[in-house]
């Protein structure tokens, strides 16, 4: 699963043009991506409208705990190992808007009971 | 009457026989409908070959394997009640057989879903259809399918075995069940649509026809209120744009004119115009399916302004996302060279993995050519060469490679 971390910048008001320009950035990168038979799931994009249940009960505005990062959005490709899929990312248009990608897998708890 | 109209004839009605038969003896049995449907052509061939084509050679096929059927039942129903002394009571018992419209309507309905159970495999579907939806023969399905005739008949007999097996057909299925098939449905009409159009067998008629009886079924599916139209229309939408095209591109000599190099003039616009009636169509409804998306496409490749490809990549890219396809996957590259530029693509083809198809080596060979790099072109091509197997296709790349050498040789003898 990739993860795209990324600051919120509330004075960032994009033309229509620079929105149109971002989609198509995001959608060349997972057209490729899908052109190479690797996604699994285009997964969501999501908002900047959240909050946050504590353990002991309170709730806090916002998705982010300590961090001002919030995660974007998530996909989830196909690939033999981590390092394949951090190959993936190459391009993800997240990074060039300061953003970060994480790769994380996905437990395969199927094949983990027919182990063992 | 033309050679050609009799043979259309019987093609035709080959498939509305079946299915009627099938319609009044079970579809357990296709064998056995085929089987009559054979004799009465048999029948018709010696008799016209004697007395002249009829005035309605279908109202005469219509009415012999009327009777043929009938014959049929009363042996049948004599065997089986052997102890019964009276002939003439099973007589009363055959049920009045009847070949009309309508009920080839229904018959044919019925039959386009047997054929199409998805639990069949793709391959024996696309098999059936063209023997029963398509009135092909053994010989003409193995020229489209680039096989040989026992292969084909191995897989007819092993599909109509595991339709035999099929008792729950005999009981109508529901609305709702008939609806729930559609979509193995389409994708079978999409198969055989395909297959017409992409196979690059010699027989330019046969490909026609493949491609006009995908169209028949899609148009057919439309006249019934039980399904959703969208699809079907986008299914529909899709054909009208690639087949307005068809006679474009099979004009070359020498196997397939490729979309750039086609004579616009004979596109044919009646279908094209078609095709958009059925998108605006298809566009009822809050479903976008990958027939919506590819009839999208054929409907950009119509139209001659530049900015379509960056239209058409975008809908590559939404295509692969909601679904892999190796054949996608090229176009998708190609049209990034159009719309981005050649040299992102070069990059994004490297990532494919496709390299055992001669399809990947002939895109890299053109991405190098529109790069200006006839040398690398020419080594594409060489391997494209060595994997095509179709001989119509390694004539394609022959003369594209011929072409590259020259145009090497110009350069090197001018420097």
């Amino acid at each position: 699963m990739m993860l795209f971390h990324s600051e919120p910048n509330p004075d960032f008001n994009p033309t229509p043009e620079q929105i149109q320009a971002e989609m198509k950035r995001w959608q060349d990168w997972m057209g490729s991506i899908g052109a190479q038979g690797k996604l699994k799931s285009p997964g969501e994009g999501l908002g900047y409208q959240g909050k946050t249940m504590h353990a002991d009960g309170s709730i806090t505005d916002g998705p982010y705990a300590e961090v001002k990062e919030i995660i974007g959005g998530f996909i989830i490709v196909s690939a033999e190992g981590v390092d394949e899929a951090i190959q993936l990312a190459i391009g993800c248009p997240a990074l060039g808007n300061g953003g970060k990608v994480e790769v994380r897998d996905i437990m395969d708890y199927e094949s983990m009971a027919a182990e063992g | 009457m033309q050679e050609k109209e009799l043979s259309d004839i019987f093609k035709k009605e080959y498939s509305n026989l079946v299915a009627v038969l099938c319609h009044y003896y079970g579809v357990h049995d296709v064998q056995l409908a085929e089987d009559l449907v054979s004799e009465t052509f048999v029948r018709a061939m010696r008799s016209w070959s004697h007395s002249g084509i009829p005035d309605s050679p279908k109202a005469w096929l219509r009415k012999v394997a009327q009777n043929k059927l009938k014959d049929h039942y009363r042996r049948q129903k004599t065997f089986d009640s052997k102890i019964l002394p009276a002939v003439d009571e099973s007589d009363r018992l055959a049920p009045a057989v009847e070949i009309t419209d309508e009920i080839i309507e229904d018959s044919q309905l019925r039959m386009i879903f047997v054929v199409c159970d998805p639990a069949l495999g793709g391959e024996s579907q696309i098999c059936l259809a063209l023997r029963i939806l398509c009135g092909f023969n053994i010989d003409e399905i193995a020229t489209a399918l680039l096989s040989n005739k026992e292969a084909i008949n191995k897989k007819l007999y092993r599909a109509k075995k595991a339709i035999k097996s099929w008792e729950q057909f005999e009981t109508s299925l529901s609305r709702e069940a008939y609806a729930g098939r559609l979509d193995s449905v389409l994708r079978v009409i999409y198969l055989l649509f395909s297959e017409g159009y992409y196979s690059s067998v010699n027989e330019e008629s046969i490909r026609h026809d493949i491609c006009c009886y995908a169209m028949r079924l899609g148009v057919f599916l439309t006249r019934h209120e039980v399904f959703p139209k969208p699809k079907i229309h986008a299914l529909l939408a899709l054909m009208c744009f690639h087949a307005s095209r068809l006679d474009a591109r099979s004009s070359g000599n020498n196997g397939d004119i490729l979309y750039d190099q086609q004579d616009r003039s004979l596109w044919n616009t009646e279908l094209i115009q078609k095709g958009e009636t059925y998108l605006n169509r298809a566009a009822q409804g809050e479903i976008v399916s990958k027939y919506h998306i590819e009839a999208a496409i054929a409907y950009w490749h119509t139209v001659s302004d530049e900015g379509k490809w960056e239209r058409i990549l975008q809908l590559y890219n939404k295509l692969l996302i909601l679904e892999y396809s190796p054949i996608i996957a090229l176009n998708r590259t190609y049209a990034l060279a159009k719309a981005n530029s050649v040299e992102e693509a070069i990059r994004e083809a490297q990532k494919l993995a496709l390299e055992d198809s001669h399809h990947y080596h002939c895109l890299l060979a053109e991405l190098y050519r529109m790069n200006g790099e006839r040398d690398r072109e020419r080594g594409y091509l060489a391997s494209a060469l060595e994997l095509a197997i179709k001989k119509s296709e390694k004539e394609l790349i022959r003369n594209k490679l011929e072409l590259a050498e020259r145009c090497m040789s110009d350069k090197n003898s001018g420097d």
